[in-house]
């Protein structure tokens, strides 16, 4: 059961910062109810073909690791360190600064040191030390190494599935050390002993059964798609067409699955038809290609690649010329940090120019990618569509920068320019919270589950606390964000922190705003709520 | 794994208490299954949207997306809530033995 949560204020005054005296290495792992993450459901994982399947709990004291479990993590550890230069290098480079020590939302949040960035890489780096290094075989323990043991797995499993690899650390370090990346190469090594989790390895198991996380098949994704463009008729009077595997489209449109399934996502799916409709763009979505985001980034390099695949694969097989990508968090960190090297070059498809505009996205030249934003920014830019800002009038609004498309991919300013540009009450969060320096949602890399409800409450409080200010400073009322993690899990959170603000797609706002031909008097907003400018005045 | 004991029903669940096995619901089992939702009495409606939902579960394998759920039963959002406290997902769906929805949601 998700456990019930202590007041907001008892968890802020509980936060202290007063670390044990003893060694860290000898501070054991508790494994707190309400700060993990449930085990890999062995259906999911079978069908993964992933080692080591069994049924599993973290919170059972014994995790069936197989007999040779210390050589699995040698020898996975040692072939990591000769593929991935980085990694060798973040283990050997850190100088123990302390510049990223205060920068993760999980130590601020928690007041754990071992969610200190540099201590959680620790945790890594130690046992690398003892059994990679000179010094470390020789010294061992006196040259900061340790022995790896099951309680070591166990705290492995507990901090770097604590760990969002929203990478806000790596900003700070003077080294370039990219946290993120630590934690991606120690779940693989958890992986390789089964110690996976569900809420990561089965929405990738549904992605690759039935085209996308939720688990949703073609004909549920087609009902779907035909109930918005039927809701969207009904809301602006506009019938808009929304194909599904039309080949020769020009292009492709890649939506996180959450877009047609949950709220308040769905208000921008609703916004992204209403859009391409208005510009008559000649696009298609796909149910083989119907998940933008991508699970196996939390989970390992090689199941990242497969599942980036499947949008190519399908690109290639319907015949488009490029391939728009929605508002989506992990997808863009994929496509932009290890598309082109992974899976790239996408030559078989062409450089992407703005049918409308005439824009060449010189940007996507390798990835063949543009992402919606920029697409959309692109044509307000050119006056290409009619936008009624006053028609969001109901919102005061704040921009949540979400780690991945700010620190994966810079895509900073197009998002704030179609803020801008589609309503009027626009504030910015303070700029230590925002833009490179953004505070993660707490839920994002698979952990977004109600088991960790806590941990996520935690995490999310740097981010939560930036919100509140600008709703006492400025009277905000709207979060807007650009992935589908945030959308799902900052309701959530600033319930529980800062009552009374919404969360919203920036491509809602866009829905709202536009100004639609042969559209009806466009009184109710796409929520189904009264329109900005249609209430009395003396509310805005 | 656990059990579920309820009177007469007993049931495979996970750690959240959502059925293993979908195809052995029956409304016996999701009066049982309220009662760990808070919801000693079902009623009408009550009824009403945790039939929808198993309708959409047999066609389409899983849970609709709560904008259609909202708009074909005519339960507001809100409703559900007062309906089934832990929403739509969590609630509802649990009592109708749906699985939980995972990914981005």
């Amino acid at each position: 059961m998700a456990e019930k949560l202590i007041k907001p204020e008892d968890l802020a005054r509980g936060i202290s910062y007063k670390h044990p005296e003893k060694d860290w290495r000898d501070v054991p792992t508790e494994m707190k109810k309400g700060c993990i993450n449930y085990g890999a459901l062995p259906a999911s994982a079978d069908y993964l073909d992933l080692p080591n399947v069994k049924k599993w709990q973290p919170m059972h004291d014994d995790w069936q690791l197989p007999e040779n479990w210390k050589e699995i993590i040698f020898e996975g550890l040692k072939e990591r360190l000769k593929k991935f230069r980085s990694l060798q290098l973040f283990m050997d480079v850190c100088v123990r600064c302390g510049a990223c020590a205060d920068k993760c939302h999980f130590y601020i949040g928690s007041g754990d040191p071992k969610n200190m960035p540099v201590l959680r890489a620790e945790l890594l780096r130690a046992v690398y030390r003892s059994n990679f290094t000179l010094a470390g075989k020789i010294l061992g323990r006196m040259a900061g190494g340790r022995e790896l043991t099951k309680d070591v797995i166990k705290e492995w499993f507990f901090y770097f599935y604590q760990c969002t690899e929203c990478r806000r650390c790596s900003v700070f370090c003077p080294y370039g050390i990219d946290t993120a990346e630590i934690t991606m190469m120690v779940r693989e090594l958890l992986n390789l002993l089964g110690l996976g989790i569900d809420w990561i390895t089965t929405p990738a198991a549904n992605c690759f059964r039935t085209g996308n996380h939720l688990g949703i098949q073609p004909h549920g994704f087609k009902d779907s798609v035909d109930f918005a463009v039927d809701d969207l008729e009904e809301n602006c009077g506009v019938r808009v067409e929304a194909p599904i595997n039309k080949k020769g489209a020009e292009v492709l449109v890649v939506v996180p699955s959450a877009d047609y399934f949950g709220d308040p996502h769905y208000y921008g799916f609703l916004g992204y038809m209403a859009l391409f409709h208005e510009i008559g763009l000649d696009y298609t979505f796909s149910a083989f290609a119907s998940e933008g985001g991508n699970f196996g980034l939390f989970h390992s390099n090689e199941m990242m690649k497969r599942l980036n695949n499947k949008i190519y694969a399908e690109a290639k097989r319907l015949g488009v010329k490029w391939i728009i990508g929605a508002e989506c968090g992990h997808m863009w960190r994929v496509l932009h940090q290890y598309m082109d090297t992974m899976n790239g070059p996408a030559d078989f498809l062409e450089e992407p120019v703005s049918p409308i505009t005439g824009t060449k996205f010189e940007n996507a030249k390798a990835t063949k990618m543009v992402h919606i934003c920029e697409f959309t920014a692109d044509l307000i830019k050119h006056n290409k569509i009619k936008l009624d800002p006053s028609r969001n009038n109901h919102w005061n609004v704040t921009y949540h920068d979400s780690c991945n498309t700010a620190r994966g991919m810079g895509l900073l300013e197009e998002p704030r320019y179609i803020l801008k540009n589609t309503c009027n009450k626009f504030h910015e969060m303070p700029e230590n919270t925002i833009r490179e320096q953004t505070f993660c949602c707490g839920s994002g890399s698979g952990i977004g589950t109600d088991e960790n409800l806590e941990m996520r409450m935690r995490g999310g409080f740097p981010r939560a606390n930036a919100v509140k200010y600008v709703q006492e400073k400025h009277g905000v009322n709207l979060l807007t964000c650009i992935c589908a993690i945030d959308k799902a899990t900052l309701p959530p959170l600033l319930q529980y922190w800062v009552p009374g603000v919404e969360v919203a797609a920036i491509h809602e706002l866009v829905g709202n705003a536009l100004v639609m031909t042969g559209e009806n008097d466009r009184s109710i907003d796409l929520r189904g709520d009264k329109m900005g400018g249609k209430e009395d005045t003396e509310d805005v | 794994m656990a059990k579920f004991e309820w009177e007469d029903v007993c049931i495979d669940v996970d750690e959240d208490g959502f059925m293993e096995e979908p195809d052995q619901w029956n409304e016996r089992v999701a009066v049982g299954l309220a009662t760990t939702e808070g919801v000693d009495d079902l009623t009408e409606e009550h009824w009403k949207l945790v039939h929808y939902l198993r309708d959409y579960y047999a066609k389409y394998g899983i849970a609709p997306m709560i904008r259609k759920l909202c708009k074909e039963t005519g339960f507001p959002l809100k409703k559900v809530y007062e309906l089934f406290p832990s929403g739509p997902a969590k609630g509802a769906c649990k009592v109708a033995g749906l699985a939980k929805p995972t990914g981005c949601v």
